[in-house]
């Protein structure tokens, strides 16, 4: 579904990514770990179009979409969840949910998408009038999640679902990329947080300073010494 | 009755405050950044009424029409030349283009127009109502003046909640990248904002000039800076709050020049200003805007 060839980007000078490739296939949920500052937010803007790579292919349902401008991505069926959840802080939920099927038109589809989400955010419909700069951090991102779904995407890209909640909205974020994986989606999951993301990984890949330096099945890696030693903190 | 013609007065050139005003602050809202050039936008397109109605013997509203289109096309290319290529650039560095596109238009007007003034015909020929026997008396300038500001802001506060460029024009005011998430155009939204804006700058010089007819490559440049004011008085980024600003800032304007001094009204104007921000710095109904780092 998701390909990604000898991706290099850099920052002026900098490369923050020398060349990087993996996969992602229909259906799969893949973790993307990684210490600070290692390339994982540069990876997933690259893919949605917020950044132009040097070189290398980014190939969607079989399309090179490495020049294909950003706002253009989303109705090829990618939706990503940025980074610090970036949620309209002056429009209501609603509004930001409904933002998030602007490149949709069929009104009455994009109602059913709306019914969906809220069966999945029971909050976001408590709150649908609410201004989400009001929100918790949690509702937050529980709203960037439900925007990124009023896409109908095919692939959603997470990028540190779990920063800076508490540990409650932690396990029930997971538990909503479980679900949304489960309804059919194929997720691109990048967290700090390794164990959580191994846990429901389906493969993983690790990056290093722009590098990937380790990948395989999750469980594997979960069981690997030296991940165990450097991500899982034991 | 004094008063109350003076209060009318202050409200219609409070008006064309307004329309200038929304020009600013729907830049800076969507873009980021201070049109500087706005004025002068104004200017041309006064002019352009101008060669339309005198030169050319147009009717007032196609004369408009035709003002409006030729400025929506120069905003346009104003942001897409000098504007569009500095998106990444410092806040300083456009702020310095933006005052070199002001003089590059007031310039080039100079070259096509010479520096006399031109003798502008009001485009709304009607005299206005009178009260009281002729003691109030509503000129048709003011009277139309107010009506079409208030249809202007009617209508665009409608256009940005009801449809979808207007969704977009929230968006990227609220957050640039999350909007491009969305798969919204942010390119073609600011292009279409600087199209709006100068649009109404055209309404809003012919509107100026046929209350105060005489015309030169300056006459933007003031009421371009008191509708920033008025802008930044209201809430800059804010519709409504260009509303309340440019209609407070015309009031206080004309009454300051009826009961204090014509020559310090400008500075009174100023005063207020100052005062208002230092007890609200974000205007009237200005929102805290966090700056990103
Ligand atoms: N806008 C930027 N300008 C310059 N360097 C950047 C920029 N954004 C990120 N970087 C650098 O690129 C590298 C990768 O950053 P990032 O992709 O944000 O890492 P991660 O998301 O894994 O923490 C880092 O060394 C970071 O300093
Ligand atoms: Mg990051």
């Amino acid at each position: 579904m998701l390909e990604i060839k000898d991706l290099k980007v850099n920052y002026g000078v900098i490369q923050a990514l020398k060349g990087i490739s993996f996969e992602v296939n229909e259906g799969e949920v893949i973790a993307l770990i990684g210490a600070n500052g290692a390339g994982k937010t540069t990876t997933l803007q690259t893919i949605s179009g917020m950044l132009t790579p040097t070189s290398g292919k980014i190939l969607l349902h079989g399309t090179d979409i490495s020049k294909v401008l950003g706002h253009k991505i989303v109705s090829m069926g990618l939706a990503h969840v940025p980074e610090g959840r970036r949620v309209f802080p002056g429009l209501t939920v609603l509004e930001n949910l409904k933002m998030g099927a602007y490149t949709r038109s069929n009104k009455s589809e994009i109602a059913d998408t709306l019914e969906k989400v809220y069966e999945s955010f029971p909050r976001l419909k408590e709150r649908q009038n609410q201004l989400a700069g009001t929100l918790s951090g949690g509702e937050q991102q529980m709203l960037a999640m439900g925007r990124a779904l009023m896409s109908k995407p095919s692939i959603v890209l997470m990028d540190e679902p779990s920063m800076g909640l508490s540990p409650i909205y932690v396990d029930e974020i997971f538990n909503i990329i479980q679900s949304i994986s489960d309804a059919g989606t194929t997720v691109l999951l990048v967290e700090q947080n390794a164990k959580k993301a191994l846990a429901i990984a389906d493969r993983a890949y690790v990056l290093e300073t722009g590098n990937i330096v380790l990948s395989g099945d999750a469980k594997t890696l979960m069981n690997d010494d030296a991940i165990k030693k450097a991500y899982l903190g034991e | 009755m004094g008063f109350l013609t003076y209060l009318i007065n202050g409200l219609s050139l409070g008006s064309v405050y307004a329309i200038i005003a929304l020009g600013y602050t729907m830049v800076y809202g969507i873009a980021k950044m201070l049109n500087f050039a706005h004025g002068d936008v104004i200017m041309i397109g006064a002019y352009l009424v101008f060669m339309c109605t005198s030169n050319a013997g147009m009717p007032a509203i196609v004369s408009i029409v035709i003002a409006m289109g030729c400025c929506t096309i120069l905003g346009m290319i104003i942001e897409k030349i000098a504007y569009a290529p500095l998106r990444k650039a410092t806040n300083l560095a456009v702020l310095i283009t933006a005052i070199g596109v002001s003089y590059f238009l007031q310039n080039m007007a100079l070259l096509i127009f010479g520096s006399n003034p031109v003798s502008f015909t009001s485009v709304i020929p009607w005299e206005g109502l009178s009260f009281a026997g002729g003691q109030l008396k509503i000129t048709g300038n003011a009277l139309i003046t107010i009506v079409v500001c208030l249809v202007i802001m009617v209508v665009l506060m409608w256009f940005v909640k009801n449809t979808k460029p207007g969704q977009a024009m929230r968006a990227v005011s609220e957050d640039r990248d999350a909007a491009v998430l969305m798969g919204i155009n942010v390119n073609a939204t600011i292009s279409l904002t600087f199209a709006i804006g100068s649009g109404l700058a055209a309404i809003a010089g012919a509107l100026l000039c046929s209350s105060y007819p005489s015309l030169t490559p300056y006459t933007g440049s003031m009421p371009g800076i008191k509708a920033f004011t008025a802008a930044v008085f209201g809430g800059i980024g804010s519709i409504p709050g260009a509303l309340i600003g440019g209609l407070l800032l015309g009031i206080i304007e004309i009454l300051a020049k009826a009961y204090i001094s014509s020559q310090l009204a400008d500075a009174i104007v100023f005063a207020v200003l100052i005062i208002v921000l230092l007890v609200k710095p974000t205007g009237i109904l200005g929102k805290q805007i966090k700056e990103k780092v």
